[in-house]
């Protein structure tokens, strides 16, 4: 465990302990000893109860949020919502071609981006030297992580659906996602590679085998599964995005599953945006807000929960 | 052998090739975002944009300031930034110096996967749920205004600011707290006084992260805010962010035209917020890992 232990370990200073720890601390200037002890070591547990509260505090709003979506979306949950199609523009019926169609965005994207990541990766933690076009290629790296998904949309239109023609189509959506995943699988596969230990390339390099057997060999059989792992978060953040798919692949109402990758898609995301807010009376279609809503949650959340558990359990396994 | 050696060079190459894809998507957003948005500062001018309002669609000339979108993102970003950062770094002292090691074997994993939720979905729950409660509560004729926004969006950017400041404070090495320990301090003095200040550039990163976040947020601010363009700093009021107005915008404009090019002119802005937001994460964390 790379945990730092706590040296002393004073559960519970509140209490019983109050009056040894004064004693210690009262002959060292510069530690602030002008209130009675009482009331420092109050303010102290008062100070305690204040961070854990900011913590569950926030913890019990987001979780208001969830409670509220699943607790209204689930009772809509039902075999038929899940693979019926629309029907009146999406107020009555299934949500089965927006289910499809974010299925056929986030594989399309992961498959395009997944090989990129990786090869990145490796090129970055096995083979390059420290210098320059390192220095830009990370920079460039924590950039696209940082963008704002607005801007990839906006680049997604202006190269792929204007520039290369490809129209507002799954392939333009496909590519502006993958875009949007590459520097956190990037990021997670780095952390893969870093975890195989050294001596697993030292041993094949020393016995002649080239820099690249020994990756394909020794080190990527080891890494890969968990460089999965770390691309799922990439693949769950993206199957949750509106903005980038807004101009570049999101349809409003195409009650059929998508045929080609040069036709708009529906999508989770923008199905429920639409729903809420470009339906004339939309607040009589809660109940199909709520459905879309709940479904777009367990992917995405289900989707990271197994990239998180699955890394952490690579991250635990590998200690050679 | 030589054949081997040159099937690795050509990997290498490959590899290399492969990892310069991120240089050129991050080159080819600035270039065509600047290809699309440069004409207008020819045309129209930037003199256009610096004005108070935002009428895109008229029947004579439409005005294309953006001063009042800045605004409201300015607004929207700053009242959640000052609830989310103090809440998140106080959550993040807290899971990493205070909390029960069971607790934080479930909270730090729980913070990461709550970076996860759509915005879309935190959006509708504002739309649906917390909206018409402000309306109720200060009796407003829609709840829907800067207010309402920049708590959902403290929310949202709560768990990126706790994460990374957690991992920033843990970070702090032993050796430099246990001398405060030994001259007496209490574990809170400690965690006050010295590694939180250890701690502070990667709490900085956080910081600049997570409003990167926030001001980048579409979703959320597009259903919530109700989209009046209206130059004013009273969080009560309905405001438009910049990403809302190319989101709402966007899809119905003529390619080509003034307006048209306008949005990608605040692209552009955005594009330059974020990214020295980012310049500035970055650095804080370069030095963080540099002084231990």
């Amino acid at each position: 465990m790379s945990e730092p232990t706590e040296p002393v370990a004073p559960k519970d200073f509140s209490a019983r302990s109050r009056s040894r720890a004064d004693a210690v601390a009262a002959p060292i200037a510069g530690l602030r000893r002008s209130r009675p002890a009482a009331v420092a070591a109050r303010r102290e547990a008062g100070l305690r109860w204040l961070l854990r509260g900011a913590t569950y505090g926030m913890l019990a709003v987001i979780g208001w949020i969830l409670l509220d979506i699943f607790g209204k979306g689930l009772p809509v949950i039902t075999w038929q919502f899940l693979t019926d199609l629309p029907r009146a523009s999406g107020a009555a019926g299934g949500i089965l071609p927006a289910i499809a169609g974010t299925c056929c965005l986030v594989a399309g994207a992961f498959a395009l981006a997944l090989p990129l990541g990786v090869a990145s990766a490796i090129y970055l933690n096995e083979y390059a030297a420290p210098g320059r076009f390192v220095a830009w290629t990370r920079l460039a790296i924590s950039t696209l992580a940082g963008l704002p998904p607005i801007v990839f949309g906006l680049f997604g239109l202006g190269l792929f659906v204007l520039f290369l023609q490809f129209g507002a189509s799954l392939l333009s959506g496909c590519l502006t996602l993958a875009c949007m995943m590459l520097p956190t699988i990037i990021v997670g596969s780095e952390e893969a590679l870093r975890s195989v230990p050294a001596f697993l390339r030292h041993g094949s390099l020393a016995l002649g085998a080239t820099p690249w057997q020994t990756i394909r060999y020794n080190v990527l059989p080891y890494a890969l599964p968990h460089m999965v792992a770390g691309a799922l978060l990439g693949v769950a953040r993206a199957a949750g995005e509106t903005a980038p798919i807004l101009f570049t692949a999101a349809a409003f109402y195409i009650p059929r599953l998508p045929q080609s990758i040069l036709e708009q898609v529906m999508s989770l995301p923008y199905h429920l945006f639409a729903l809420t807010t470009q339906y004339p009376e939309a607040a009589r279609i809660r109940s199909m807000q709520y459905g879309t809503a709940v479904v777009l949650l367990t992917l995405v959340l289900g989707l990271s929960l197994v990239g998180i558990v699955l890394r952490n359990h690579f991250r635990k396994k590998l200690r050679w | 052998m030589a054949r081997l050696f040159h099937s690795d060079r050509s990997v290498r190459y490959g590899l290399l090739f492969a990892t310069s894809t991120s240089l050129l998507i991050v080159a080819l957003i600035f270039l065509f975002l600047g290809k699309e948005a440069l004409p207008f500062l020819a045309n129209p001018g930037l003199t256009q944009l610096l004005g108070t309002r935002w009428i895109p669609v008229s029947f004579d000339a439409g005005s294309f300031g953006i001063v009042p979108l800045f605004t409201g993102t300015l607004l929207v970003t700053s009242l959640s930034l000052v609830l989310t950062v103090p809440l998140g770094i106080g959550a993040a002292v807290y899971i990493a110096e205070l909390a029960a090691p069971w607790e934080r074997r479930i909270l730090r994993p729980l913070m990461e996967l709550l970076t996860a939720i759509p915005t879309v979905v935190i959006g509708f729950f504002g739309l649906v749920v917390l909206g018409p409660w402000i309306k109720y509560l200060c009796a407003l004729p829609s709840g829907m205004n800067a207010l309402t926004a920049s708590l959902l969006l403290a929310v949202m950017a709560f768990p990126t600011v706790v994460s990374v400041s957690e991992e920033a404070i843990r970070g702090v090495p032993a050796a430099w707290k246990r001398p405060s320990l030994a001259l007496g301090a209490t574990p809170l003095q400690t965690t006050w006084r010295v590694t939180v200040p250890a701690a502070a550039p990667g709490i900085l990163a956080a910081v600049s992260l997570g409003a990167g976040r926030v001001v980048g947020e579409t979703m959320v601010v597009l259903m919530v805010t109700g989209n009046a363009a209206q130059l004013t700093l009273w969080p009560l009021k309905s405001v438009r962010t910049m990403t809302a107005t190319i989101a709402l915008e966007m899809g119905e404009v003529a390619l080509g035209s003034h307006h048209y090019r306008a949005l990608f002119c605040i692209g552009v802005l955005l594009l330059g917020v974020t990214f020295g937001l980012n310049l500035v994460a970055q650095r804080a964390l370069s030095r963080q890992t540099q002084s231990h």
